[in-house]
């Protein structure tokens, strides 16, 4: 090592604070804060999923799947004797399942023929107001949505709470969801697979139905079983559009039980506690199920 | 090969990736001080690797094992805080990489922010000034110190990320392909300016070309699999070299 | 006419249909409010009178409005670190690693978690924690809604943050490390002034969701009908009072309860249409 060059070391050593030894433990203690934080956010899905089994799996029966729910009499004689109360939701898994093949039956249709424009139409102005519209929709809070509902189909249209209402209230939920999620995926077509079709001379409706809802299939899933999944848990909409119902009901104009619904039910309830955690635990299971299938779907596609 | 005193000492050095794939194997070199030593080699060779460990910025990448030493001085590198090293040894990208937040300004002197450093004004503003001239791009921005530099060309945004390793003041300066990405005459004045260089710092440059090796470079390694093959003087290399695979590579006839 | 005309032609109708939604839910809301608007004019923004008696009805929103803003607000400040470090720890730290993908599935998961559990599992488990060390006597209020609010709006910081995060190039990172940058001084100086409007945005975003929900807030609100006074006050929110009080509600008392749906539209609109700007502009 020759001189200039040490006199140039101590030379930047001066002008350096030697700080650096605090720079590497900063540097190690902020990953450390990351870590910590991290696990924070994901035990509170271990925490919540947590008590809904342990304080749920007890009341979970043949009876919790095939009957109606108790009156708040019948819950509290089980109490006092110390049995699990007696029924079960019934009411509330049909009333959901009806809901939300109803508001399917709008929604999925309407949602594939937007998506399916604003993928068509990308680069027009009008599209992008399409677009921006959508995203104001979806960023509507549920309550509000259950509001509007009530104006439009409670008031108006069934002139009482209402399967129809419900399903109207959940389909305007999924629409957006499902709006982009439609677009979206048809934009990860190559559009080389287009161009081979239309070259074929293949008609421009064969294309969309013969080409890229297949081939975009998978993707198209995945975004309505993850609209579904959303939709599925929602209470506060559902309580200004169908009410709930104590009885199975299949007459559209009229209310219907559904599973959220039930859960509000029993929360105000202070006789049915018991019930509350085997509803919510069937409810949470049926809501991650859909959400993990969707997951494991959208991983499988291959474009 | 010259009798220059060397600075950097390269010591039985492997590098491997997922523990059984020798990116590096077993290289030893001694690196002259104030001379262009320029790393040639085809695709995949181990060359910009072996670049990456002199400032182990090859610790970036997943899975990397070290063996072996480089020393800087007598100072074994892998001893040393990266934080230390790094300010002695600094690098220049394949693909010019100003940080686009940044002013021209802030650019050049953002290793002392990145660092924490505060520097007083008329120091930095010497700073500035000193690494533009240096690289010959002071005239061209002057009057836009304080713009973010995204209307310069290529090769001014190269030149102005090796005026930014330049204003810390490092004893190497390393570069992996910086013209790789430029036309032909931004590349004749980096090429310009790295001569300049020299006089300076010590330059290790990873090239593809081997016409800029023959042009610039002191010295050359030749690496193949991994392998440092041959290490000379580069009139030597190029006129008369050892090795039959040598040969092959910068007759053309593979790489 | 062809079939491709048609299909064009059924296409188009689609995309006004949600026009025509979209158009009427405003007119809805606004007709609906009618009543109170005629009543109480702007006196509605800015009075924290709430009384449904019969013959004494007087209605103002000042309350519910300063109660979401203060829950969502109070969620967004905890949701800010856990959400910072989530995406951090997924998008940087552990990147394209099996840990990265299941931190990220959880977190995609408690999107999912409906919102009455939420709020169950506030009321039973959260609620009697905050009691027992002694911060509010009921467990009520402010604090407790907006740290089940933190949990619930994560999913929603975190999902557009990651992306942003990950966007941000390999090259100026290790131009930063070849600098001698820690990483910590990589993310602090390269990684967030990049990634700022993408963060921006996701933040944004996750307000206006907290804005809205409804019915972990109301199990734990306390719904009492008072400007929270501070961070261990009961309260009230829009959303809240829309839920409880919908079901007896009519005349001037549903008139108002629309209005303040109206306003809760509003301003979660203006919120999303905030956050949506910061995209466009800065993407």
């Amino acid at each position: 090592m020759d001189k200039t060059n040490i006199l140039l070391d101590k030379k930047r050593t001066e002008i350096i604070p030697d700080s650096f030894i605090g720079r590497n433990a900063r540097n190690r203690l902020f990953l450390g804060v990351v870590i910590f934080f991290s696990v924070l956010t994901i035990s509170m899905v271990f925490l919540i999923i947590g008590t809904m089994l342990f304080k749920g799996y007890h009341q979970i029966n043949w009876a919790f799947f095939s009957q109606t729910p108790p009156n708040t009499f019948e819950a509290m004689m089980a109490k006092s004797s110390g049995n699990i109360i007696p029924g079960g939701i019934v009411n509330g898994i049909l009333g959901s399942l009806y809901l939300v093949v109803i508001a399917s039956l709008i929604a999925i249709p309407l949602g594939l023929l937007i998506g399916i424009y604003l993928y068509e139409n990308s680069s027009k102005k009008y599209a992008g107001v399409i677009r921006d519209i959508t995203d104001i929709l979806q960023g509507v809070p549920s309550i509000v949505i259950g509001l509007i509902v009530y104006l439009w189909v409670v008031v108006n249209v069934t002139k009482g709470y209402s399967v129809l209402a419900g399903s109207v209230a959940l389909a305007l939920m999924m629409l957006p969801l499902i709006i982009r999620s439609t677009e979206e995926s048809l934009k990860m077509i190559p559009d080389t697979l287009k161009e081979a079709a239309i070259a074929l001379g293949t008609p421009y409706y064969k294309v969309i139905l013969r080409v890229l809802i297949p081939t975009s299939f998978t993707g198209l899933m995945t975004g309505i079983l993850l609209a579904i999944s959303r939709i599925l848990g929602e209470t506060a909409p559902l309580m200004l559009t169908t009410l709930g119902n104590p009885a199975i009901n299949w007459n559209i104009t009229k209310p219907v039980g559904a599973v959220p619904l039930l859960i509000w039910q029993f929360y105000n309830d202070p006789n049915m506690v018991d019930l509350i955690w085997s509803s919510s635990l069937f409810l949470m299971g049926f809501v991650l199920i859909l959400n993990l299938l969707s997951k494991w779907i959208g991983a499988r596609r291959r474009i | 090969m010259n009798t220059d005193p060397s600075i950097l000492s390269i010591e039985n050095l492997s590098i491997a990736y997922d523990k059984d794939k020798l990116a590096v194997k077993n290289v030893s070199a001694t690196i002259k001080k104030n001379a262009i030593t320029a790393i040639m080699g085809p695709s995949g060779c181990g060359k910009t690797t072996l670049l990456r460990a002199i400032n182990r910025m090859h610790e970036l990448y997943p899975n990397i094992s070290t063996e072996g030493k480089i020393k800087l001085y007598d100072e074994n590198i892998y001893d040393m805080s990266t934080i230390k090293l790094r300010r002695k040894v600094g690098m220049v990208f394949q693909r010019p990489n100003p940080f686009p937040t940044l002013s021209i300004y802030e650019n050049v002197i953002a290793g002392y922010k990145l660092n924490g450093i505060n520097l007083k004004r008329s120091e930095r503003d010497e700073i500035v000034e000193t690494s533009l001239k240096n690289v010959a791009l002071w005239e061209e921005v002057k009057n836009s110190l304080h713009k973010k530099g995204n209307f310069l060309s290529g090769g001014q945004q190269q030149r102005l990320c090796i005026a930014r390793t330049l204003a810390f003041k490092p004893d190497v300066i390393l570069l992996d392909e910086p013209t790789s990405a430029l036309d032909p005459i931004a590349t004749a004045k980096i090429e310009d300016l790295l001569v300049d260089l020299k006089q300076n710092y010590t330059i290790v440059l990873v090239t593809h070309n081997m016409t800029q090796a023959a042009r610039i470079s002191d010295n050359s390694m030749y690496m193949y699999l991994g392998e440092l093959i041959e290490y000379d003087e580069t009139t030597q290399i190029f006129t008369n070299p050892k090795h039959t695979s040598t040969q092959n590579y910068i007759t053309g006839r593979f790489g | 006419m062809n079939s491709d005309k048609i299909l064009k032609n059924i296409l188009f109708i689609a995309s006004l249909l949600i026009l025509l939604i979209s158009g009427a839910m405003v007119f809805s809301l606004v007709r609906g409010s009618m009543t109170s608007i005629h009543e109480f004019g702007w006196k509605f923004l800015f009075s924290s009178e709430w009384n449904p008696t019969k013959g004494e009805e007087e209605y103002g929103a000042l309350l519910f409005i300063a109660g979401t803003l203060f829950t969502s607000v109070l969620a967004l400040v905890i949701a800010l670190p856990l959400a910072f470090s989530t995406s951090l720890f997924v998008a940087e730290y552990f990147r394209n690693t099996r840990m990265a993908s299941i931190v990220s599935t959880l977190v995609d998961l408690l999107a999912g978690i409906p919102s009455i559990i939420y709020g169950l599992w506030g009321f039973y488990i959260l609620r009697p924690f905050i009691v027992s060390i002694g911060l509010t006597p009921q467990g009520y209020g402010i604090f407790t809604s907006g740290l089940i609010l933190a949990i619930m709006i994560v999913p929603y910081a975190t999902s557009l943050s990651n992306t942003t995060i990950m966007m941000v190039s390999n090259e100026l990172k290790e131009a930063a490390y070849s600098l001698g940058a820690t990483r910590l001084e990589v993310i602090w100086n390269v990684i967030l002034p990049n990634a700022r409007s993408g963060i921006t945005a996701s933040y944004v975003l996750a307000f206006g969701r907290a804005l809205g929900e409804t019915l972990a807030v109301t199990m734990l609100i306390g719904n009492a009908n008072i400007i929270p006074t501070g961070l261990f006050s009961t309260g009230n929110t829009m959303a809240s009072v829309i839920a409880n009080q919908f079901g007896e509600a009519s005349g001037l008392q549903l008139s108002a309860l629309i209005e303040i749906g109206l306003l809760l539209f509003v301003i979660t609109t203006i919120i999303n249409a905030v956050g949506k700007f910061i995209i466009k502009r800065f993407a």
